[in-house]
């Protein structure tokens, strides 16, 4: 599998993603500054955690009009997969490739801890080797991650199994005790309409060794790899 | 000119801020409010247009980029 990863000023998970990719996938991806208009040829582009410039006006909308965003935008359109995590789900939001928004968690804290997830669809090249309704174990780290939509786009989501993961407690039960960020139906990751498009708050990237962090993320990489690997 | 914009929390979206700002204030002494919300401020520079142009441009960039309208609001008002 071949991917790109977008580095902006203010990305700081794009090192934990280069390893993650080069653990999980055995290749590493191609890094693609944020000033650079065009993507080179990839089966996964990734957009990581950090606080692009600076998270001004608004997390990710700064972002979310860099020129590098449209070639994403693009090459999504054209069945690219994208994963976004953390601030890059928050791009995403802002660029409209994904419904919602973002706001300040709940408690107006910024949260730092392994958190338990549901895996709510799993017929998708992101999440296919975890078992449907799988708990898995991965850090968050983030002070807007607190997920809100209008309520006929959170049961459009609902309805067409664009829900990837809620929070959950250790036996996988959802409800309102396991929402670290006051989300919206404690939902911690969405697809978009054709399911290419993937954004997450959690850390998939920070849970591919054993020793550190836990394994809970590395099915997610090794999932994209054999789906779109070649 | 000035377009002087508000960009406002939608209602019924909470505002965690506004309400830790309201907390703020009553540990403070301040009793006689009810609810807080917070919001933000821009002030641009626009020049060579005419008021109701300049209106129509501040809205664009409100809609565009300066406002997230699914949780926001925003509010333009022009200063000759």
């Amino acid at each position: 599998m071949k991917s790109a990863i977008i580095v902006f000023p203010g990305s700081n998970r794009d090192r934990d993603m280069i390893m993650a990719l080069k653990t999980a996938v055995g290749r590493a991806p191609f890094q693609v500054w944020h000033g650079d208009t065009e993507l080179p040829e990839v089966d996964l582009i990734v957009i990581p955690g950090g606080f692009s410039y600076g998270d001004y006006l608004r997390v990710g909308s700064m972002a979310a009009h860099s020129p590098i965003i449209r070639e994403v935008r693009t090459h999504a359109e054209k069945g690219v997969h994208v994963l976004g995590i953390c601030n890059g789900f928050q791009i995403l939001t802002e660029a409209d490739m994904l419904p919602g928004v973002l706001m300040r968690n709940s408690n107006l804290k910024f949260i730092c801890k392994d958190v338990h997830l549901k895996v709510e669809q799993n017929k998708n090249p992101f999440l296919n080797k975890y078992d449907l309704f799988q708990v898995v174990r991965v850090p968050i780290a983030h002070r807007d991650g607190n997920y809100f939509a209008d309520e006929t786009t959170l049961d459009e989501l609902e309805d067409g199994g664009r829900i990837a993961l809620r929070y959950c407690g250790s036996d996988g039960d959802v409800n309102p005790a396991h929402n670290p960020n006051g989300s919206r139906r404690n939902i911690a990751g969405i697809f978009n309409k054709r399911g290419n498009i993937l954004g997450m708050m959690p850390h998939p990237e920070d849970a591919v060794e054993g020793y550190f962090g836990g394994l809970g993320g590395k099915p997610l990489f090794e999932g994209l790899s054999s789906a779109l690997g070649k | 000119m000035k377009a002087k914009i508000h960009v406002t929390l939608k209602n019924g979206v909470l505002d965690p801020q506004g309400k830790a700002v309201g907390h703020a204030l009553r540990a403070l002494g301040f009793d006689q409010f009810g609810e807080v919300r917070q919001g933000k401020y821009i002030e641009i520079d626009i020049n060579d247009m005419t008021e109701n142009a300049a209106r129509h441009y501040a809205e664009a960039m409100c809609d565009k980029l300066l406002a997230n309208t699914v949780i926001e609001d925003f509010d333009v008002e022009i200063e000759p």
